[in-house]
């Protein structure tokens, strides 16, 4: 299983990585594995401020209905679009096309202050 | 043993005890599947010395009732014939009026076929809802009818597999509209919605009720008088109104759109066969009541209701909905969509907590579609209509103030100042019943089962003398009086099952074809678990559907209803008695229902004492997920409650939750026994922790069917509790509903149990309505009494304690080669039993659905698959299945155990198995090349009595993913 070490880790296998002023987030390949094939991404609005640890949004398979967690506060910038249409880009790609979102205005402390690659790997007991 | 002393339970038979004044009553020995000499090989197996022994190491001896039931009502069991004569006695008290009243509510014809050949027919009424969808692709299909006919007469194009009724569909369609609009802006605060006061009173009814604990505000007022502002999400709108009168609602949806807010129309899909379809001018949600469309009145029901709606909202509509996807060979197959959006998983999180729909009265319906088909409904719609519109006619003619136009089927009469009460009372006299809508107006409904001397008889009442003939003739030359703007013009039920099955041997054939695709009790067990797949016997059955019963409207007067008073004061009674509770409820429609409506009177019970502040709702993590769906509806916080190692409220976690909201705590909600499957022994500590911070317990009733007889919940410290009848009270499923969850409650709670905007129901400070009709549904009630009836005291004792052992002797039988995950402390498990299949994952990578699938190539129903616990089956075998069935069931599971062993051991592939390919299709085995690693006997007959008796499901594994991905809702993608 795959932990990319430039990537920050949530114990709610959420995934971060910074980039510019935009902190890219989505759910770990540990999670989709667990979740099983996606089958919609209940993707937020854009412009919407969310709050670290609250609800970000629903990824729904055939087996679980699970919200995914903001793991850090900001503001909503981009949504991947292309999870609509594809939701299994999760599934085939959770590090890459399977982004869910793009979150500014976020600070970049607790972006620090999230579990690192071996942390992560150490948690799900890989 | 403490105090309370632990009652013998008398076995059925020969001691006397089940005989009546009329001889011994066999019915309880019919309803038992155990015989005698089955009951003591099974204790014996399980290493006792009898039934009453393992009932005392299952039941703590705290929790045992401290005496025998005692039904009030049926001192002695009756036999079948009895029962039936009784019943036929209370029954003949009801007075068939000639029904005019309308609201929602209109007599139809039910087609004889459809009537003997699904509603009366086990084959479409014993099965629950089409979980495993391989073995369901009948039912499927019908539903997949229904919701096309809904799609295609309200023009919107999805609709669900229906909902419980139009009252609290509305009600959906009013919390969808506030989440999706809060969901457009977010931050933003709206919480008004708008409602016509043309709307049916009972609507209004479930709609207030609903809007309050959520702080949803209701405003009322004619729809060219809304005032959309930026807090309104919604609006509804009746269309024709409750009144009769058509109108156009184009514009003011055009206001709420302005708002961001979303218009809900509430309409009737016979009107929409002439009518312009709410989805071409604008609606986004459209509800009501598929009655007419061949489904007896029953007194207010069971009906099925709609929903339809955009495209764009298909993800949050509530309840289910049936999707077409394709089977593991590219095969169109049909299966439940979005599954996952239900409360099971999303608990407090879900918008909704309807998981019963009306399954088969939304089959009845579809299946009205089919044997009409657009021809025949535009025909029936259009007599309907003349009819209407010839009375009113003629009674214009003869000086009477009526409409000329504008209407559908209903018109109202002004009949002058304070005479409304006066004619509808003089038409009662000549059987004639109209609607009183105000002191000077009256309202006259027709429908399809009126003809001309109904005229006669309506003209007479208002004075105005005309013969059969003069009628007769006007309505031959009568024409539409529908504004040519609001008329339909586009053609509908276009699809070739709409138009294929006009003659009735060819009707026939397609009912039956679609009965032998669905597995139903009449072939073997279902063993769901939390489901009590239980006997529905026919002598039960019968009464359903004799006009004393089915014929009535909810809104009939009193005097015509006394034979149905008296059957509820029986079943209220004995209701009573079984959980020892002092009043009540039979309103609620389905087990969630009646979870919200106690919910509902815990809340209005805490704000009498000035409590209001109350809105901690205590929830073990075990719960059904409806549980907290239904505590967030009613207003409340959900704070989980943590079980321990062995599946139990975990007492320590609910000490700390509750001292750290005492001041706030509302309710615990809990279920007995135990989702695990126990009896826990703590129970009734639990219920005093509760009671000691100042709040109440609610017990979820849905395990009831363990404690009739042995066990009352007023004794341990519940405080209100839900029936399920369609379990415990052998109500059959219907497919997936109907169903009924009376609650019964304490004293102190009493008067606040819902009343009804339109019967009294004399609960003065009760909470108001929770389903439309004032005794949910009434006409399956007397499935309930008739097995009271026919059981007695005694009998339910003996039936709850065979549910027990025949558990306990499924769990053992089953125990070396599946692990049982939860049991009591004595060892034994209560009248289910959860079963580990996790270690067949790690040994063969064979996942808890594949076992359930394999099970359909040895002819049986999946037990709960991964609920309470993952990668577990929840076993429910119930009282009614014989040792023989029992036995089978088990043999059928160990030899899918040995199978996986084989897998591990290479006997088998480890993708081109049984298992994996499971099930398996005629088409598979009958296939010109078979090359598995498996024989084609190994794969369809794996076990020799599917030789004589075998099953075959109508198609292979179902693709979920590629459906739920897709989502088609109509017959115009399926083949």
């Amino acid at each position: 299983m795959d932990f990319p070490s430039e990537y920050k880790y949530t114990k709610d296998h959420e995934w971060v990585l910074v980039v510019g002023n935009e902190a890219t987030v989505g759910i770990t390949e540990f999670a989709q594995s667990e979740l099983g094939e996606l089958v919609f991404v209940d993707l937020p609005s854009v412009g919407q401020a969310v709050e670290q640890n609250g609800a970000l949004c629903v990824v729904e398979s055939t087996k679980a209905a699970s919200d995914v967690y903001a793991p850090i506060s900001g503001i909503v910038a981009v949504v991947n679009e292309a999870l609509q249409d594809e939701p299994g880009l999760v599934n085939t790609s959770p590090y890459g096309d399977g982004w869910m979102v793009k979150i500014r205005d976020f600070s970049q402390e607790e972006v620090s202050a999230l579990m690192s690659a071996d942390e992560y790997k150490a948690l799900v007991g890989a | 043993m403490t105090a309370k002393v632990a009652h013998k339970i008398r076995p059925q038979g020969e001691d006397g005890s089940m005989k009546n004044a009329f001889g011994e009553s066999q019915f309880a020995s019919r309803h038992n599947g155990l015989s005698e000499r089955a009951v003591e090989e099974m204790v014996g197996f399980l290493g006792l010395d009898s039934l009453e022994e393992l009932i005392a190491k299952v039941i703590p001896s705290g929790v045992r009732a401290s005496e025998p039931l005692k039904l009030r009502s049926f001192p002695a069991p009756y036999s079948e014939y009895e029962a039936l004569e009784t019943l036929r006695r209370i029954a003949s008290k009801n007075i068939v009026g000639r029904s005019f009243i309308g609201m929602g509510y209109y007599d139809c014809v039910t087609p004889p076929v459809i009537q003997r050949n699904i509603l009366e027919n086990p084959g479409w009424y014993t099965q629950y809802t089409p979980y495993q969808a391989e073995i369901s692709q009948g039912r499927l299909e019908a539903l997949l009818n229904f919701q096309t006919t809904v799609i295609e007469l309200t023009g919107l194009p999805v609709a669900n597999a229906s909902l419980l009724d139009e009252g609290t569909a509305a009600a959906e369609a009013m919390v969808m509209s506030q989440a999706l609009v809060s969901k457009q802006s977010p931050g933003s605060s709206k919480c008004e919605f708008l409602v016509a006061n043309s709307i049916h009173p009972q609507t209004l009814g479930v709609l207030m009720t609903r809007a309050e604990p959520l702080g949803i505000e209701v405003r009322v007022a004619t729809p060219d008088d809304f005032t959309f502002s930026e807090r309104t999400f919604g609006c509804l709108l009746q269309y024709p109104d409750t009144q009769g009168v058509i109108e156009s609602y184009a514009e003011v949806i055009e206001k709420a759109h302005g708002v961001g807010a979303l218009a809900t129309v509430a309409t009737d899909l016979l009107s929409l066969c002439l009518l312009k379809p709410p989805g071409h001018f604008g609606a986004d949600i459209a509800v009501g009541s598929a009655q007419r469309f061949g489904v007896p009145m029953g007194f207010g029901g069971p009906h099925a209701a709609f929903f339809a709606t955009r495209d764009e909202f298909k993800r949050s509509i509530p309840g289910r909905i049936v999707g077409v996807s394709k089977d593991v060979t590219g095969k169109s197959a049909l299966r439940l969509a979005l599954q996952t959006r239900e409360q099971h998983i999303r608990r407090e999180k879900a918008t909704s907590n309807i998981c019963t729909a009306q399954v088969l009265l939304a089959v009845m319906a579809g299946m009205y579609a089919v044997y009409h088909g657009a021809k025949g409904l535009r025909r029936i719609a259009n007599r309907v209509h003349a009819l209407a519109s010839t009375c009113a006619t003629l009674l214009r003619n003869g000086g009477v103030k009526a409409p000329l136009t504008g209407f559908f089927d209903t018109f109202t009469v002004d009949v002058g100042e304070k005479k409304s009460i006066l004619v509808r009372d003089e038409a009662e006299k000549i059987g004639v019943l109209i609607r009183a809508i105000d002191d000077r107006t009256v309202s006259v409904s027709f429908d399809e089962a009126k003809g001309v001397c109904d005229i006669v008889s309506v003209l007479s009442v208002f004075g105005v003398v005309s013969s059969f003939e003069e009628v007769q003739a006007a309505l031959e030359s009568s024409c539409s009086t529908i504004p040519e703007s609001l008329r339909r013009v586009d053609s509908f039920l276009m699809q070739p099952v709409f138009n294929s099955y006009h003659s009735e041997t060819e009707f026939l054939r397609y009912v039956r074809l679609l009965e032998s695709r669905d597995l139903s009790l009449g072939y073997s067990m279902i063993p769901l678990g939390s489901c009590t797949m239980k006997l529905n016997a026919t002598s039960e059955m019968l009464p359903v559907t004799w006009a004393e019963f089915s014929g009535l409207h909810p809104f009939a007067p009193r005097s015509h209803v006394a034979g149905y008073r008296e059957l509820f004061e029986n079943l209220e009674q004995s209701l009573c008695d079984c959980t020892g509770f002092a009043a009540c409820s039979l309103q609620p429609n389905a087990g969630s229902q009646g979870e919200y409506a106690g919910l509902v009177v815990i809340r209005a019970y805490h704000q009498s004492r000035g409590d209001g502040h109350r809105n901690i709702c205590l929830i073990p993590t075990s719960a059904h997920g409806t549980n907290p769906a239904s505590a967030v509806m009613a207003g409340m916080r959900v704070v989980s409650v943590a079980c321990d190692a062995a599946g139990n409220v975990d007492v320590e976690d609910l000490k700390r939750k509750a001292q750290q909201h005492s001041e706030s705590l509302a309710a615990l909600m809990v279920t007995y026994p135990s989702t695990h499957g126990v009896f826990e022994s703590g129970i009734t500590d639990v219920c005093s922790i509760v009671h000691s911070h100042g709040g109440q317990v609610y017990m979820d009733g849905a395990n009831l069917n363990a404690l009739v007889g042995l066990v009352k919940p007023s004794e341990f410290g519940a405080d209100v509790c839900h029936i399920n009848l369609h379990k415990t009270f052998c109500i059959p499923h219907g497919g997936g509903g109907p169903g009924m969850g009376p609650i019964c409650c304490r004293e102190h709670l009493a008067p606040f149990l819902p009343n009804h905007p339109v019967v009294d129901l004399e609960h003065d400070r009760g909470v108001g309505a929770v389903s439309a009709a004032p005794w949910g549904s009434a006409s399956i009630l007397p499935i309930s009494w008739m097995y009271m009836a026919m059981m007695g005291s005694d009998g339910l004792a003996v039936a709850s304690s065979h549910a027990i052992l025949s558990a306990n002797y499924v769990a053992k039988r089953l125990e070396d080669d599946y692990p049982v995950v939860y049991k009591g402390e004595n060892g034994f498990v209560a009248h289910e039993c959860i079963i580990n299949l996790q270690l067949l994952k790690q040994e063969a990578n064979i996942e808890v659905e594949d076992v359930a699938k394999r099970l359909m190539d040895y002819g049986f129903h999946a037990p709960t698959v991964s609920w309470p616990v993952a990668g577990t089956l929840m076993i429910e075998p119930t009282e009614s299945e014989s040792k023989q069935e029992l036995d089978r069931f088990c043999e059928a599971l160990i030899a899918i155990r040995q199978e996986v062993r084989d897998i591990a051991n290479g006997v088998y592939d480890s993708v081109d198995n049984p298992l994996k390919n499971a099930p398996h299709t005629v088409d598979d085995v009958t296939a010109d090349e078979w090359n598995r690693t498996y024989s084609r006997r190994q794969a369809a007959f794996p076990v020799p009595w599917l030789r004589s008796n075998k099953f075959w499901p109508a198609v292979g594994r179902i693709d979920g993913v590629y459906g739920d991905r897709n989502l088609f809702c109509s017959c115009d993608s399926f083949e």
